[in-house]
């Protein structure tokens, strides 16, 4: 069965209990390891690659990365019931820039990944319009296009430690959250072709997955910047993302934008199907749930250095790096503390900054070996939106909301230069 | 902006005069992004609704549509695939069950997973109790504290369960599982039958616990120097109780 409440509160507290006795895990694998590699290979010598023939063209029709890159998406199984209504984690550590590789992009699926063949697929327009249409993928394809970049992240991102600090990195604490090159229709072309009845204020957007996850969709938002995507990163959409029709709601959470669209209905009220009751509210101190809580707010996080990256033997010069993102548009502004807090420093970012997309950034540091230090990172977007303290963010919604924790998040470095997933006092 | 918002960032200000040696850098000033965070217009009232139209958007330009792309859709098909319910009860399908039907059903289906009572195994969803709880530190959302619609467990019910065969079981046989499901939390008697006319009429618990989005709710403030004006840094939580850092969170695969 769908599950997301196991990514809250139950099952952290399920784990402080579970693992509080149980001691440490074993140590860091491969930490060292390839360190200094094989001297054979190094200045003076000539390689080995260099004194043979390697592999020509189409070796690898559809070629993969380097074999010694080792970079996967990773899930944590005391979080869901089963792999198949779970989630998986991007290893933000390991991007560059801010376009997520396909292949790494988090997923997040309620019912399994279906397998659809793109000659039975079909998309139904139908409800409180003009003319109720079937859509095949050739048509779509036929539309006018966009092709626009967008960070997609689930609302629970971050949402196991709304209590504390428990995850080992930075693939946990933030990595339901992926950047892609989107690329398909504007939602607003296909309600052309369909024409709207008077009335209309809400639509349902459907998948065909075996959850057949449902979601309402307001019509101002459709009629804004939605796109109906086939394409992902300059090849088809994934399966994992939605082969080979997604629905991408730039800003909003990730679960509404609904993959292997099948469905759109338009009607006049929101449908409050079980994915915007049950789940995806955000439940106060006072028992009141917040919904229909699409945007999610300006955040960031430093993912150099971070647990998975520590400055264990790398004391001198540090490029902290980066990633900042608002489901309210572009950012404007990331400051960046080593105090906790105390003291603060504005980042440089990389152009190009885009609306409602992940946004790099970066600044030096001089590490010296021993220095105790609180790294943390503070995004602003052009609302004017500043990224909280968890403290503040506490303060207002307590610590059962699961959703949206858009907090400052502290990674503390060591004097040995391990850096640990910490919270501190405000 | 809520006006709550506004009165905040007024009495946030004085605090900041006060803190003397604390430096804010300029932060862009912050605009209203109620049209940005709540796209639209809800009934008048407290809670949330779904038994009343929403208002549609003001201003509503399409582009002219291109002639030949689409077909039109058969009311056979768009009955095929239009499972929606609403909280009304509007859209549900002829047929009945009871919750003895349902209980033989939700052995055979369900129990595997949710429990023989609704209490549900491992990790898998409760759909049973929790009542009372939403403002303890367990809050449990379950069918009975927290559903906010009866007709709505029906199309969850037939949308995505069976979990492993979903939309395989008849209506009656759905009405009959919903009716069960209802039961186990106290909401209908056990010789009540569940159909589109009744349904609808079942009273939720948590039927006004729903409220619409209330952010921004944080201050808008942009320290730059001294800005924990002395105070050292404390660590509240640290992370290596449970895991190492860098590792897979101690149990992650592969």
């Amino acid at each position: 069965m769908t599950n997301t409440p196991t990514i809250g509160s139950t099952s952290r507290r399920g784990l402080l209990r579970a693992v509080a006795g149980a001691g440490a895990a074993a140590g860091l694998p491969g930490a060292a390891a390839r360190a200094s590699g094989n001297a054979e290979n190094q200045p003076p010598n000539l390689p080995e690659w260099s004194r043979t023939l390697g592999p020509g063209v189409i070796e690898e029709p559809y070629g993969s990365r380097s074999r010694h890159e080792t970079a996967v998406r990773r899930y944590v199984p005391w979080l869901t019931p089963d792999r198949i209504s779970s989630v998986s984690f991007t290893p933000l550590a390991e991007m560059h820039g801010i376009i997520t590789p396909s292949g790494l992009h988090f997923e997040r699926h309620h019912g399994g990944v279906p397998d659809i063949d793109p000659a039975d697929y079909r998309l139904m327009i139908h409800g409180m319009v003009e003319r109720p249409l079937i859509f095949t993928l050739e048509d779509l394809r036929r539309l006018p296009s966009v092709s626009r970049i967008h960070f997609i992240e689930c609302p629970a991102n971050g949402g196991m430690e709304w209590r504390g600090a428990q995850m080992s990195g930075v693939q946990y604490t933030h990595g339901m959250l992926s950047c892609s090159e989107w690329t398909g229709v504007l939602l607003r072309v296909l309600l052309a072709q369909v024409g709207l009845r008077p009335g209309a204020s809400w639509l349902l957007c459907e998948g065909s997955d075996a959850s057949h996850l449902a979601r309402s969709v307001p019509l101002a938002k459709a009629l804004d910047d939605a796109i109906v995507a086939y394409g992902q990163n300059g090849e088809a959409v994934r399966p994992q993302q939605g082969y080979p029709v997604r629905l991408v709601l730039p800003g909003y959470e990730g679960n509404m934008w609904v993959k292997w669209l099948r469905r759109i209905e338009v009607g006049d009220r929101p449908w409050f199907t079980r994915w915007e009751t049950r789940t995806y509210t955000d439940l106060m101190p006072n028992g009141l749930s917040r919904q229909f809580t699409f945007v999610n707010e300006v955040n960031s996080v430093i993912t150099y250095p971070c647990p998975e990256k520590p400055l264990r033997g790398k004391p001198g010069f540090v490029e902290i790096s980066g990633l900042a993102w608002s489901g309210a548009g572009r950012i404007v502004r990331v400051d960046v503390s080593v105090d906790g807090g105390d003291t603060w420093r504005t980042a440089e970012l990389q152009e190009p900054v885009l609306t409602k997309a992940l946004t790099r950034f970066r600044i030096p540091w001089e590490w010296r070996e021993g220095q105790v230090a609180y790294l943390q990172s503070r995004a602003i977007d052009e609302t004017g939106r500043v990224q909280p303290t968890i403290a503040a963010l506490r303060k207002v919604r307590g610590v059962e909301s699961i959703y949206h924790k858009n907090s400052i998040q502290t990674w503390l470095v060591e004097r040995d230069g391990t850096v640990v997933n910490v919270q501190i006092d405000a | 902006m809520s006006r709550s918002m506004r009165k905040g960032a007024l009495a946030g200000l004085p605090l900041l005069a006060l803190a003397g040696f604390a430096v804010a850098q300029q932060a862009p000033t912050p605009r209203d992004v109620s049209a940005l965070y709540r796209p639209f217009e809800a009934p008048p009232g407290e809670r949330t609704r779904g038994d009343v139209p929403w208002p549609a958007p003001g201003n509503v330009s399409l582009p002219e549509p291109i002639p030949g792309i689409g077909r039109p859709a058969t009311s056979a098909e768009i009955a095929g695939w239009d499972i929606a319910i609403r909280p009304d009860g509007a859209n549900l399908p002829p047929g009945r069950g009871t919750v003895q039907e349902g209980e033989e059903l939700y052995l055979q289906h369900c129990a595997s997973c949710h429990g023989d009572f609704g209490e549900g195994i491992d990790r898998w969803p409760a759909l049973m109790g929790g009542r009372g709880s939403l403002t303890t530190d367990n809050p449990r959302r379950t069918v009975g504290s927290f559903w906010q619609h009866a007709p709505m467990v029906f199309d969850y019910i037939r949308r995505a369960m069976p979990y492993t065969a979903p939309q395989s079981l008849t209506n009656d046989e759905y009405y009959a599982l919903t009716a069960y499901v209802l039961y186990l939390n106290e909401l209908i008697a056990e010789d009540a039958v569940m159909d589109r006319d009744s349904l609808p009429r079942v009273e939720m618990p948590n039927r006004d616990g729903f409220v619409l989005e209330e952010r921004p709710d944080t201050e808008n403030v942009a320290c730059m120097q001294n800005c924990r004006q002395g105070r050292p840094v404390t660590v509240t939580m640290d992370s290596r109780q449970f895991v190492q850092p860098g590792s897979g969170s101690g149990t992650s695969e592969p």
